[in-house]
């Protein structure tokens, strides 16, 4: 008995001990961004000792702790506007680049075997094309048979940084998606067919499961989980597939400083390579925080990050910031934070 | 409570009555202060006893009155922005913020009601089975399988929903039922829509699953304590089982009855995850059986962790709508009771 008592004893005493050479960073926010987060965290622990608590509670929570100072970062898919910023004294920077894809399943058509463009899309996505056979979309596939089955509109039921960037997408191509829908991370799906799933998985799920149905997905989880996609028209008129190649191609035209906070949506970006729904997730951090030294090992982190964790991104299918990019941020926004 | 005071109160008695027999020696004297010294360390064990337990008790009511006072109070700009029109406003536009609770109030009445509709009469079949009719030696297994459905947990229903029954569902109940049905005049409306295994019906089978244990275990144990001698009177004067069940089992465990099914109910109304696998999370009225649709509690699972300004009030006033509904229910179940005691009684 006195032997556990002491062994407890120890293990506690040693935790203590933990814990006063390696105070762990707090973040919150974007779901999207949470798998290399975690592994950009995993690896610093290994090398530095100090961990990462990064709660993936959304991004509107996220903006939520970052707001109430319980995190040390926020983390959020839509980005702040430069006034929000202005007023709560925070400055924004985009620390990862990613994609969502459509998916879809239809007999007969594997990936990458049918084609769309962003306005047909549209159209699937507000129950206007109800059919696969549809003249839009046989125009657009010459030489395939489509059948004659009914889409079901497949989307996500909680609210997600995925489904802003995809509505961000059909509301830049489609007027009267901006018009009658609009974007958010949840917004009203207008087919008389649309179901939700909770969760990319959830989505995966629905989709596998039901003959005819479309729907979208944060790339890496189609990938991994091998669900056919759609080639997709660029602005440049080439139909592509989703890949590091032709999401880095979308970033790499992007003015970030263009907009205040560096708020930019990088959907439908030019270029013969671009991949259109591409996005960038973003961290809050404030210009003067509470707690100065947890702010300084947030931006060790990321520095680290950026310059060692391209490979990891890569493996888990996001793009990482170039570094011209990275170097312009730690010039250009870190150098805003008061960290001493 | 009462039973605690009662009992304190005979032991003072007892004590004073010790104490008032005082003899005369001076020994005896000794012995009297010191049973009063006992009484009165008695009395005060029983009161700190009282306080203690009444305190846990008005914890209760506290967390209840507290979380009421916080749904409201995070509920009120929705509720003062669309009034009591918010009851039957049929909206969920997040980007608009025009909000009415109709969309998921009906989903969530219409799931728990069909879940009720299919699992009452199974749970009512299974009780009287296991009670009436059933080998002795069979009992105890089936039993507990019983109870240990009871004990799956809600996730696990709504995984085995969405990825196993959904597809069989949609292959060889809602395909069936449409081209079957689904020309019929009358009825045929009910069975229109896409047949891809999610929507009401699908939530209201899943949740049938789930509240059938509770309500069959419940259903099983009062009709257990029916006394032999009242059942085994029947049987002598001839009755057949079922008019055993029906004319005495039941007049006699009527109360635990409607007790277990208001239990059942209440965990359809208030389920989670299980609802949110299969229901189809549409936010429009659905206009037939197989329309995805929503329930309050898949709308809360949901939406809550993006949700910001009006959006997240409104969310806090479908958990108040959500706790009405429950509250409304219990009511009916104890007006119920009551009444059919009084129709007993007269």
């Amino acid at each position: 008995m006195l032997k556990m008592k002491s062994f407890v004893a120890a293990i506690g005493l040693s935790a203590i001990a933990a814990t006063s050479w390696a105070a762990d960073i707090t973040g919150a926010g974007a779901t999207f961004p949470f798998p290399i987060y975690a592994k950009w965290a995993e690896a610093y622990k290994k090398e530095t000792g100090v961990g990462l608590n990064y709660q993936s509670i959304g991004s509107s929570g996220g903006i939520r702790q970052i707001r109430a100072k319980t995190v040390a970062f926020g983390a959020t898919d839509a980005p702040l506007s430069g006034a929000d910023l202005d007023k709560d004294g925070m400055v924004q920077f985009p620390a990862i680049i990613g994609g969502t894809v459509p998916v879809f399943n239809l007999d007969g058509f594997g990936k990458g075997e049918l084609r769309v463009t962003g306005p047909v899309l549209a159209e699937m996505f507000m129950g206007k094309i109800s059919k696969w056979n549809d003249p839009k979309l046989a125009a657009l596939n010459p030489g395939k048979r489509l059948p004659d089955t009914a889409i079901t509109v497949v989307h996500r039921a909680d609210g997600s940084g995925t489904t802003f960037n995809w509505t961000d997408y059909l509301s830049t191509v489609s007027k009267e998606w901006a018009d009658t829908v609009g974007k958010g991370a949840a917004v009203k799906w207008p087919a008389p067919t649309s179901v939700g799933g909770k969760g990319n998985e959830g989505v995966a799920a629905n989709v596998t499961r039901t003959k005819g149905s479309i729907g979208y997905v944060e790339y890496a989880y189609a990938k991994r989980n091998n669900i056919a996609v759609m080639a997709l028209q660029n602005k440049a008129g080439n139909f592509v597939m989703p890949d590091d190649e032709t999401f880095a191609a979308a970033a790499a035209g992007a003015d970030w400083f263009s907009v205040p906070g560096m708020g930019l949506s990088i959907v439908d970006q030019p270029g013969a390579k671009s991949y259109p729904v591409t996005t960038a997730s973003f961290i809050l951090m404030y210009k003067t925080p509470v707690d100065k030294a947890q702010s300084a090992e947030v931006l060790k982190f990321f520095d680290w990050s950026f310059k060692n964790g391209k490979k990891m991104a890569l493996e888990l299918e996001y793009v990482p910031l170039p570094d011209a990019l990275t170097n312009q941020i730690r010039q250009r926004v870190w150098n805003q934070i008061n960290t001493k | 409570m009462v039973c605690f005071s009662f009992c304190s109160i005979c032991l003072f008695a007892v004590e004073t009555m010790n104490t008032s027999q005082s003899p005369t020696s001076s020994d005896d004297g000794m012995q009297s202060v010191n049973m009063a010294a006992i009484a009165k360390r008695q009395h005060l064990q029983d009161v700190v006893f009282h306080r203690t337990t009444q305190s846990f008790s008005l914890l209760v009511l506290i967390a209840l009155v507290g979380i009421i006072v916080s749904l409201f109070f995070n509920a009120w700009p929705t509720f003062a922005k669309f009034g009591a029109h918010f009851l039957w406003y049929v909206e969920w536009d997040i980007i608009n913020q025009e909000f009415g609770a109709a969309i998921s109030i009906v989903g969530t009445v219409l799931s728990a009601g069909m879940a009720m509709l299919l699992a009452v009469p199974l749970a009512f079949g299974i009780a009287v089975f296991l009670t009436e009719t059933c080998p002795v030696w069979l009992r105890r297994p089936l039993g507990t399988a019983v109870e240990l459905l009871a004990a799956v947990p809600s996730i696990i229903y709504g995984m085995f929903g969405l990825f196993v029954f959904a597809p069989v569902y949609a292959d060889y109940l809602q395909v069936p039922l449409q081209s079957v049905l689904g020309g019929m005049p009358m009825v045929g409306w009910l069975f229109g829509g896409a047949t891809n295994g999610l929507g009401i019906m699908a939530a209201g089978i899943i949740l049938a699953f789930m509240v059938l244990p509770f309500v069959a275990a419940v259903m099983r144990d009062v009709f257990e304590i029916t006394p032999p001698i009242l059942r085994e009177s029947a049987y002598g004067l001839g009755c057949t089982t079922w008019e055993v069940v029906r004319k005495v089992v039941l007049p006699y465990t009527q109360t635990g009855v409607i007790g277990g099914i208001m239990l059942g109910l209440g965990r359809a109304l208030g389920e989670t995850m299980a609802v949110t696998f299969v229901i189809g999370n549409a936010n429009r009225m659905p206009t037939t059986l197989f329309s995805p649709g929503t329930s309050i509690a898949s709308v809360l699972a949901n939406e809550f962790g993006e949700a910001e300004g009006l959006h997240f009030n409104t969310l806090f006033a479908l958990g108040f709508m959500l706790f009405c509904i429950t509250f409304v229910v219990l009511a009916l179940a104890k007006w119920l009771i009551v009444r059919t005691e009084k129709a007993k009684g007269s």
